[in-house]
């Protein structure tokens, strides 16, 4: 599966549409295929990001908020959506690759102590 | 004493703070000093779709998805102050909905004075959004419309207009909406949420008017049996749209010159000034610089008012309006009457253009109303319009003397109306206004159309129509 991840800092974005910088990866059978990259998106706009998934041939994206017309969008498209989510970009990447990731989670390492 | 005793048990009182925000009808975070959640109450767990005990801990911003990066200097700066700070953005709710909220920041106090953090209070304000979009059409609240290039000019100033503090005339023939633009305005300025508050100079007679304006005392005058706040004091914060400002009496313009000037005045019969930060935005359909030559209008007052001014065009200068505003009212009207109407038949729609409309945008809607109300369904017939205006001559209204004159330039304007030949229908000022633009431009068309605001194929198709070749 290909996975994008909107991120910001260490942490899952937490408005899709406000992202600027995205992680990518390539997971399969429960294993990373290659080293995560991160990239760099030229303005925050959740059309471009969009466009961006279906060109790049996403299966799977990792987000905080979304609007529904981007998660409608998507899910027609035919990508899974696990919105909703907060924590380091880092367990969610490891929680998706093992199956065990749902939507509206909130990860151990969001909570700062 | 009793009282005094219970004031000091209720102080000293723990109260259970989860109860007391759930209270609230808003979404309610607290935050520590590092801006992470200490709790949040029911109705922001319903917004956002995350309940308070999974999310303490958490950076806030990650839990309500806001517009606003709590990470910016911006915010940090509003988060770190010791004032209460309000600022409007949007979170993306439970059902995905981007929601329109103010964020109002206050900070987190103890008894002591010290502060331990923030209380953000979410107002979701997408009703007050829905309702300022909507187009009511009845009660004065709709958006202004027009496509025309000169109504694109003032929709480009209101926003520039609201940016300051700066008096704004309003200047334009009757019906043109000035009261729309005076109140986008006050909407689109930092003093939206302050009152908007309309007085008529030309209402009231001068006493009472002076009273209605600045407010009197007790024993002022007869009757005045307790003291009254005037408009002036009522819009404190917000704006006051001083409308038919030509109409104020003489020894008025004295007074409000003062008011802008010192923003301060002395009520009717007190001994007190009065302080107050309001923005005046003052609207007139007379031409002031003549009624300053007449001496009816002080010339200082006249140059006070006259700093940024919003000249709105007559419906007939911006004939590409009309079949908007038609076809707006039409919709308006049909769905507030129930009626089913399909639209206007040709020569209706021939007669309405042909119509030079002396009571601007306020006839237009008055003629679609009559003609929904009075066609029964399918399609509108010229038998549907008011008889008024087809019984009488275009002429009469072009010949009334005290209109004032047109302005042919920009909507912003320091300078008199230039006067253009206005006898005739609108063919008859559309055939002036186009040889005016011609000879301005020494017969350039290119020249000429962009003047006129048209492309040069439209500019040759009316020298056409009009036979001017």
């Amino acid at each position: 599966m290909k996975i994008l991840i909107a991120i910001q800092g260490d942490d899952i974005a937490p408005r899709f549409d406000l992202t600027h910088e995205a992680l990518i990866a390539h997971a399969e059978g429960g294993k990373l295929l290659e080293e995560p990259r991160i990239i760099l998106l030229p303005g925050s706009s959740g059309e471009e990001l969009c466009g961006h998934i279906i060109k790049e041939n996403m299966s799977h994206v990792v987000c905080g908020g979304i609007e529904d017309v981007h998660f409608q969008y998507l899910s027609w498209k035919k990508i899974t959506v696990i919105d909703g989510v907060i924590g380091p970009y880092h367990q969610a990447l490891d929680d998706l690759v093992h199956d065990r990731l749902n939507p509206w989670s909130v990860l151990p390492g969001a909570v700062q102590q | 004493m009793q009282n005094m005793q219970r004031g000091q048990a209720a102080r000293h009182a723990e109260f259970d703070i989860v109860n007391l925000i759930d209270a609230v009808p808003h979404g309610v975070m607290l935050l520590d000093h590092r801006r992470r959640v200490i709790t949040l109450n029911r109705f922001l767990e319903a917004l956002i779709g995350y309940s308070r005990d999974d999310v303490a801990g958490v950076k806030g911003e990650y839990v309500i998805r806001a517009s606003l990066k709590m990470e910016d200097a911006a915010v940090a700066k509003i988060l770190a102050s010791e004032e209460n700070v309000s600022v409007e953005g949007d979170i993306i709710s439970q059902n995905r909905r981007r929601t329109p909220v103010r964020f109002n920041v206050s900070p987190l106090k103890t008894v002591t004075g010290d502060t331990h953090g923030s209380i953000l209070v979410l107002e979701d304000i997408s009703l007050l959004k829905d309702l300022g979009n909507k187009v009511h059409g009845f009660s004065g609240q709709e958006k202004i419309i027009g496509h025309s290039l000169k109504m694109q000019e003032i929709f480009e100033l209101i926003p520039i207009a609201a940016r300051t503090d700066t008096t704004v005339l309003v200047t334009g023939e009757t019906g043109t909406g000035k009261d729309l633009v005076a109140e986008a305005i006050h909407r689109a300025s930092k003093r939206t949420r302050h009152p908007f508050i309309k007085v008529n100079c030309g209402a009231l007679p001068e006493s009472l008017l002076e009273s209605e304006l600045f407010g009197h005392v007790r024993g002022a005058f007869t009757g005045a049996d307790k003291d009254k706040p005037g408009m002036f004091r009522l819009a404190n914060g917000g704006t006051i749209f001083l409308t038919e400002i030509g109409d104020l009496p003489l020894s008025l313009q004295v007074k409000l010159l003062t008011v802008l000037d010192d923003k301060e005045f002395f009520p009717v019969g007190g001994s007190k000034k009065e302080k107050v930060d309001v923005r005046i935005v003052a609207a007139t359909h007379r031409n002031l610089g003549e009624r300053v030559r007449a001496g009816m209008f002080r010339e200082d007052l006249y140059y006070r008012l006259n700093v940024l001014r919003i000249h709105i065009p007559p419906l007939r200068e911006r004939a590409d309006d009309i079949r908007l505003l038609l076809d707006h009212f039409l919709v308006a009207f049909k769905k507030n009457l129930n009626k089913n109407i399909i639209g206007f038949s040709d020569e209706t729609m021939q007669m309405l253009s042909n119509y030079a409309f002396p009571g601007n945008v306020r006839e237009l809607r008055n003629i679609v109303e009559y003609a929904v109300n009075i066609c029964p369904g399918g399609t509108v017939l010229p038998e549907h319009l008011p008889g008024l205006m087809t019984a009488v001559p275009q002429e009469s209204f072009h010949s009334r003397p005290n209109l004032p004159p047109r302005n042919g330039g920009n909507g912003l304007s320091g300078a008199e109306w230039p006067a253009v030949p206005s006898r005739g229908g609108w063919g008859t000022m559309e055939r002036a206004m186009i040889l005016e633009a011609l000879a301005k431009t020494g017969g350039n068309r290119s020249r000429a159309a962009e003047t006129l605001g048209w492309s040069r194929s439209k500019l040759w198709r009316k020298i056409k129509q009009h036979r001017l070749e």
